[in-house]
């Protein structure tokens, strides 16, 4: 069978690998070998486990969207991984990295974060254990999310602006490696997204997959199958959409459908839709699909959404672009921020707006009255209120 | 013989610099070329800026940021290139990131390197292994020599594999560090010197990363066959301006 899955040497197709420098080389190996037999052992499942129940709140809900459904004549459901603790399905993630990192005997968490929420959830879990954290934030970031900014402080996290390149998501990461470069002792990298060199694509997947996991469950209760006809999510780094597609990557029966954020249009200039407007290259340690210029300079994407603004892809996601296994779209900035109020109004649900391009599809799209459609609710609007009320004028 | 060999083969301590090309402004590359020349240094390493540069401290970022600003570019470089080898006869080594490499093609890049005579390269991030699967028959077939670095945390058995890919010297890392200048080395450093000069590799250290100053250049060559500077000579150029190459390696040896 093909394996849209990642290969021994960290690969998915001709992307993945870990082009990293060799200062670096002793940290991620130490992580390659380890992860796959320390996230595999039963203590380590039953304290992972144990979190996301309790503290993180899972398994989170299937909501079957009715009013939407009758609206768009169609299934419509979602997995609402808004309501895991502190808003999002990141934490999924830094969970899992936490316990990993304090079974290697670590005792400094770095990560990197573009809107926060990132950063939010590596505190959160660094406070749970008591873990010193810093946080990588680009200079213009931390100016444009201060309520992000003044949650982890609460949570006891150091933030540090990142004051090289475009001071954003992309020179965060390009800071936090370079910490890890020169503490390669103590630390572990938590990143946030299914990005960077191998194993991180693959072990932030895995991470993530707790949410397909559930919901073969929960569709299997509802609907006497336990596969959608098509899952949707957005597609910014990729982490959300990694572990909504995961444990059907394989599956032929379901269709799978990326969404990325055409920002102001494709051709605009300001855009994020990497699969649009990548090339082949190699960013933060990977071999992906990245936007730059003809000379291979990294460029500087932009939506609206800052968890979508990354000029790159997972590996993961570059495979199924390139293998056709997924549809990718991309959604402007107005259809997203429309379906934010859409959302809110018809299912008294008030989404990210990384979330909302998701959801936007329902409009380029016809589907069939029995197919069944499967939407991650990455996260909720609490932390996008501001840009909201810009956009509205509420 | 490449132009590296030959060097290493001398019977003397060497002296690298590397500058980053298209800096402090867009055609001084060659006016540095031949200033360092002059003044005898061993070798020479052209950083091709990058956006993104990983493996490097503020110093060489900045100066990167700037030469990109300035307009430089894969085909400026090898323009300004052109005709070099009529001025400058020390081995010429490119240091760059893959992603530029990438897009302009690695054969074309190899084959440009070629032409307009230079001897090596060094891609911090492009790891021994892919190199050694991919590209090392592609490298060999223009001339082109590839160093491979070492810090303080790489173990001996990976050290050994990369002395056996090696033709030209191994680029040790100081320190546990992205690039950038100290001014004194420690005990710590002193012991892993020494450390990876007894493993007997059959490629010669150069060490890199930290060294700013005769103090920390003749620490670093005690125990190796010579030392790399970078940041120290950008901050050099930035303060004293392009022409005054000869105050800094006078300041060195």
């Amino acid at each position: 069978m093909n394996s849209y899955n990642v290969n021994e040497k960290g690969y998915y197709g001709d992307f993945g690998g870990a082009y990293i420098p060799e200062m670096l080389y002793p940290n991620v190996e130490e992580l390659r070998q380890s992860y796959l037999e320390i996230t595999a052992q039963a203590d380590f499942k039953a304290e992972f486990d144990q979190l996301l129940k309790d503290y993180v709140g899972r398994p989170t809900p299937l909501y079957f969207a009715s009013r939407l459904s009758e609206k768009y004549n169609t299934k419509i459901y979602l997995k609402r991984e808004d309501l895991c603790h502190t808003g999002a399905h990141k934490i999924n993630n830094t969970i899992g990295q936490i316990l990993l990192a304090k079974r290697l005997g670590k005792n400094r968490i770095i990560a990197e974060t573009g809107a926060g929420q990132h950063g939010v959830a590596t505190a959160t879990v660094c406070a749970l254990m008591g873990i010193e954290c810093i946080v990588y934030m680009g200079e213009l970031d931390i100016k444009r999310q201060a309520p992000n900014v003044a949650r982890m402080k609460m949570l006891g996290a150091e933030v540090r602006s990142a004051q090289s390149g475009s001071k954003t998501l992309k020179d965060a990461t390009n800071e936090a490696i370079r910490d890890w470069i020169n503490n390669p002792v103590d630390t572990h990298y938590i990143i946030g997204s299914v990005v960077g060199p191998h194993p991180y694509p693959d072990m932030v997947a895995r991470f993530q997959a707790i949410i397909s996991e559930e919901c073969k469950t929960q569709l299997q209760e509802v609907e006497g199958r336990d596969y959608p006809d098509h899952v949707i999510a957005c597609v910014g780094g990729g982490s959300n959409a990694a572990g909504i597609y995961y444990h059907y990557l394989d599956d032929p029966r379901v269709n799978i459908i990326a969404v990325e954020a055409a920002g102001k249009g494709i051709d605009s200039g300001e855009s994020a839709a990497t699969s649009a407007l990548g090339k082949e290259g190699v960013i933060h340690g990977s071999k992906t699909l990245l936007m730059q210029t003809p000379d291979g300079q990294i460029t500087e994407p932009y939506s609206i959404s800052a968890g979508l603004d990354y000029p790159g892809v997972g590996p993961m996601h570059a495979h199924l672009y390139r293998s056709q296994r997924a549809e990718f779209v991309s959604i402007p900035d107005q259809e997203a921020m429309d379906w934010g109020l859409s959302l809110s109004q018809m299912e008294g649900i008030i989404p990210a707006i990384e979330t909302a391009h998701a959801f936007a599809l329902l409009d380029e799209r016809k589907f069939e009255p029995n197919d069944v459609l499967l939407f991650n609710c990455s996260g909720r609007g609490d932390k996008d209120l501001e840009t909201y009320i810009d956009y509205f004028k509420l | 013989m490449n132009r590296i060999q030959s060097v290493l083969e001398q019977d003397k301590k060497l002296l690298s610099i590397y500058f980053t090309a298209g800096f402090p402004n867009l055609n001084d590359t060659v006016s540095i070329l031949k200033q360092l020349e002059a003044e005898g240094v061993d070798m020479i390493e052209l950083g091709l800026p990058f956006s993104d540069p990983l493996a490097d401290g503020p110093t060489i970022q900045e100066s990167s940021t700037q030469a990109l600003r300035n307009g430089m570019t894969t085909d400026k470089l090898f323009e300004q290139l052109k005709g070099v080898r009529k001025h400058v006869s020390v081995p010429l080594i490119v240091m760059g990131y893959f992603n530029p490499m990438m897009q302009y093609g690695v054969e074309r890049f190899c084959q440009r390197c070629q032409e307009v005579g230079i001897d090596g390269l060094i891609v911090p991030d492009l790891p021994v292994d892919v190199y050694h699967e991919k590209y090392q028959a592609l490298f060999q077939q223009y001339g082109l020599l590839n160093m491979f670095l070492i810090t303080p945390q790489t173990p001996d058995e990976r050290i050994r594999f990369i002395d056996e890919v090696s033709e030209g010297f191994i680029y040790m890392v100081s320190s546990a560090a992205t690039t950038g200048a100290q001014s004194s080395f420690g005990d710590a450093q002193a012991d892993y010197f020494k450390r990876i000069g007894a493993m007997n590799l059959n490629a010669k250290l150069l060490v890199g990363f930290g060294i700013s100053n005769a103090e920390t250049y003749n620490a670093a060559t005690a125990h190796s066959k010579g030392a790399i500077i970078g940041s120290a000579f950008i901050k050099h150029l930035e303060a004293k301006g392009v022409n005054s190459v000869a105050d800094f390696i006078k300041q060195i040896r």
